[in-house]
C-alpha cells in the first residue's frame, strides 16, 4: 500500500515543487525557489504556451467529436445479430493496442505528399492532393485523423456495450404512437444512452488531450509549431532545453486542463439536462 | 410472390449491411495491410507510384535487413525483458493493493489511482528524470520497469477491484473460520475466483509496456532501448527503405496484436478503466 502511494504520489508532490523552482538540469547550479513566476509566466508572458494550450484542446475537440459521430453511427449499424460479429469485435480492437510508434510510422509513409498511398487515394476520389503532415494547414487534421483512426473503435465498442443494455419497452411504445426510426432514436436512444456516452467522451478526452506519441514520432510539433501541443512543447523544454521547473509548471497546468475537462463532463453526466 | 419480394428485399439489405459494415471497417484493414504489404514490398515497389495493391513482388529484404543493419534482437530482448518485468511487479503489487481496497472499502485509494490514471505521463517523467539521473540508474531496466508501472498499476488495480468486488464475502468468511489468514484468503480462495481479470490485466499491462514510447525515450539509454525508440531512431534516416521501416513496424505490431486478441474479451473493460463491462 505504502508503495503503490510512493509510486503515485510522490513524483507528482514532487513536480509541483519543481514547478516553483527555476533550474536547469544541464547546469551546475542548484535549484532556485521563485515561487509562482513559472505560473506568471506561462500565464501571461508566454504566446507559444498559450497558442498550444489553444491547439491541444482544438486537437482534442476535433478527435473526439469525430469519433463520437462515427463511433455512434458504427455502433447503431452493428447493434444486431449478424454473421462475423467476433470477427468485427477482434478488428476494432487491433488499432487500439498496435504500437502507436509503429502507426505512426505507417502513416509517415502513407502520407508522404509525392509519394503516399494517401494521395493516390484521395486523388482517385476526385479531390485534389494535401500535404497532411508535411503543412502547417493541415498537419494537425492529419494527426487528428490518425487518433480517429486508432480510437473511433473505442466508441463504437463502448457505444455497443451501452445499446445492448437498453429496454426494449420504450421503443414498442413509439412504435405504437407513430414516431419514425429518426424519432426514437433521437428521443429514445440518445438520452438513454447518455451516460454510456459521456464515459466513452470522457477516456477519449482525458487521453487525447494528453497525446505525445504519434505527434512527436511525425511532426514533432512542426512543421512551425503548427502541431505543436502542450505535450510536445514541455517536452522540448524539460529535455532539450532542460528546463525542469518551467516544464514542470506546464505539466501542472496540462494537469488541471485534463482535471477540469474530466470536472466537467462528469458533471454533464450528473446534471439532467441534456 | 409476396414472400419472394419480401425475401428479395432482405437480402437486399441483407447485402446493403455488409456493404456498409465493411466500409466502416476498411480503414482498420487497410493501414495493418498496407503496414504489412509496404514490409514485403522491393524499394522501388515500395515507393512507386501509382501504389500497386495487389500485385507487387515479394521479398524479405526489408526484414532480413531489420535484423542484419539493426541490433533489433536485442532491442526485442529488452523490450520483453522490461514489459514482463512490468506485468510481473504490476500485479504482485496491484493484485494485493486491489484486494484490499475492495475488502475493506479504502475509497480514498481508489480516488488515488483513479487520478494516477488521468495525470499526463510527463508529469511523472521530470521527477523521474531527476531521481534516476542522480541515481545513475538511467539506462537501466530497472528505470524502465518502474516508470512503466505507472501506466499498468492503475489499470491492474482499477480493474481488479471490481473484480475482487464481486467474490462472495460469505466465502471470504468461511476461510477466515477455518483458519486461513488475510492473505491465505486472498490467496487461496479470492485469487483463483477473479482469474480471468488477472489474464486480462496482466496483458494489457504487457500491451502497454511494450508500446510506451515516452518514457522509454528519455530513460532508455544505448543498451536498454526498447522497439518503440529503436523505429523512432530509424525514421531519422532519411535514406532508409519503406520496406526495412514497414518491415520493423510490423514486428512490433505483430506480437502485441497477438497476444491481445487472446485477451479480447475483457480488452475494453481494461482501456476503459473498467467503465464498461463486456
Amino acid at each position: 500500500m505504502v508503495l503503490v502511494a510512493t509510486i503515485i504520489v510522490y513524483p507528482i508532490v514532487y513536480t509541483g515543487w519543481m514547478s516553483l523552482q527555476e533550474w536547469f538540469a544541464s547546469s551546475l547550479t542548484g535549484p532556485r525557489f521563485i515561487g509562482l513566476a513559472n505560473y506568471a509566466k506561462i500565464l501571461v508572458g508566454d504566446a507559444r504556451f498559450r497558442e498550444a494550450v489553444v491547439r491541444t484542446i482544438y486537437f482534442t475537440i476535433v478527435a473526439v467529436a469525430a469519433e463520437t459521430i462515427l463511433g455512434v453511427a458504427m455502433a447503431l449499424l452493428f447493434n444486431r445479430e449478424f454473421w462475423g460479429r467476433g470477427l468485427l469485435r477482434t478488428l476494432a480492437i487491433l488499432p487500439m493496442v498496435a504500437t502507436p510508434t509503429a502507426i505512426a510510422l505507417v502513416f509517415v509513409m502513407m502520407y508522404h505528399p509525392t509519394l503516399g498511398v494517401a494521395n493516390y487515394l484521395v486523388t482517385v476520389i476526385g479531390l485534389s492532393p494535401f500535404r497532411w503532415t508535411y503543412s502547417s494547414q493541415t498537419a494537425l487534421y492529419a494527426l487528428a485523423l490518425v487518433d480517429v483512426w486508432q480510437w473511433t473503435p473505442l466508441i463504437m465498442l463502448i457505444a455497443l456495450a451501452g445499446l445492448a443494455s437498453l429496454p426494449r419497452e420504450p421503443y414498442e411504445a413509439a412504435h405504437l404512437d407513430g414516431a419514425t426510426p429518426l424519432q426514437s432514436f433521437w428521443h429514445i436512444t440518445l438520452p438513454l444512452l447518455r451516460p454510456t456516452l459521456v464515459v466513452a467522451i470522457l477516456f477519449r478526452s482525458i487521453d487525447a488531450l494528453k497525446t505525445f506519441d504519434i505527434i512527436f514520432v511525425m511532426t514533432q510539433g512542426g512543421p512551425a509549431n503548427s502541431s505543436e501541443t502542450i505535450n510536445i512543447l514541455l517536452f522540448n523544454q524539460a529535455f532539450s532545453y532542460f528546463n525542469m521547473g518551467y516544464a514542470a509548471s506546464m505539466a501542472v497546468a496540462l494537469f488541471a486542463l485534463v482535471m477540469g475537462a474530466s470536472l466537467i463532463l462528469i458533471k454533464v453526466r450528473r446534471s439532467a439536462a441534456w | 410472390m409476396v414472400t419472394g419480394r419480401g425475401g428479395r428485399r432482405r437480402a437486399l439489405s441483407t447485402a446493403g449491411f455488409y456493404g456498409l459494415a465493411l466500409l466502416f471497417m476498411l480503414p482498420t484493414i487497410f493501414v495493418f495491410y498496407w503496414m504489412i504489404t509496404l514490409s514485403l514490398k522491393p524499394q522501388i515497389e515500395a515507393t512507386a507510384y501509382p501504389p500497386s495493391f495487389v500485385r507487387f513482388s515479394v521479398t524479405t529484404a526489408g526484414y532480413r535487413e531489420v535484423f542484419t543493419k539493426y541490433p533489433f534482437f536485442l532491442y526485442t530482448w529488452n523490450s520483453l525483458v522490461v514489459a514482463t518485468g512490468c506485468t510481473v511487479l504490476g500485479l504482485a503489487v496491484g493484485l494485493p493493493a486491489a484486494y484490499s481496497i475492495a475488502h475493506w472499502r479504502q475509497q480514498r485509494l481508489a480516488v488515488v489511482i483513479l487520478v494516477a490514471r488521468i495525470i499526463p505521463g510527463i508529469a511523472y517523467l521530470i521527477p523521474w528524470y531527476i531521481f534516476f539521473r542522480n541515481l545513475r540508474m538511467v539506462d537501466t531496466y530497472g528505470a524502465l520497469i518502474l516508470t512503466h508501472l505507472i501506466v499498468g498499476l492503475p489499470i491492474i488495480i482499477w480493474v481488479m477491484i471490481s473484480f475482487f468486488e464481486d467474490v462472495p464475502p460469505d466465502l471470504e468468511d468461511a476461510g477466515l473460520i477455518d483458519g486461513c489468514s488475510h492473505f491465505g484468503v486472498f490467496w487461496r480462495i479470492a485469487l483463483p475466483l477473479v482469474k480471468p481479470g488477472v489474464v486480462a490485466t496482466g496483458i494489457l499491462s504487457f500491451v502497454f509496456s511494450w508500446n510506451n514510447f515516452l518514457f522509454s525515450v528519455i530513460l532508455a539509454g544505448r543498451t536498454t532501448r526498447t522497439l518503440p525508440i529503436a523505429v523512432y531512431n530509424m525514421i531519422s534516416y532519411e535514406e532508409i527503405n519503406w520496406g526495412t521501416l514497414a518491415a520493423a513496424a510490423t514486428l512490433i505490431t505483430l506480437p502485441v496484436l497477438v497476444v491481445a486478441l487472446l485477451a479480447q474479451r475483457h480488452i475494453v473493460t481494461g482501456l476503459t478503466f473498467g467503465a464498461v463491462k463486456q
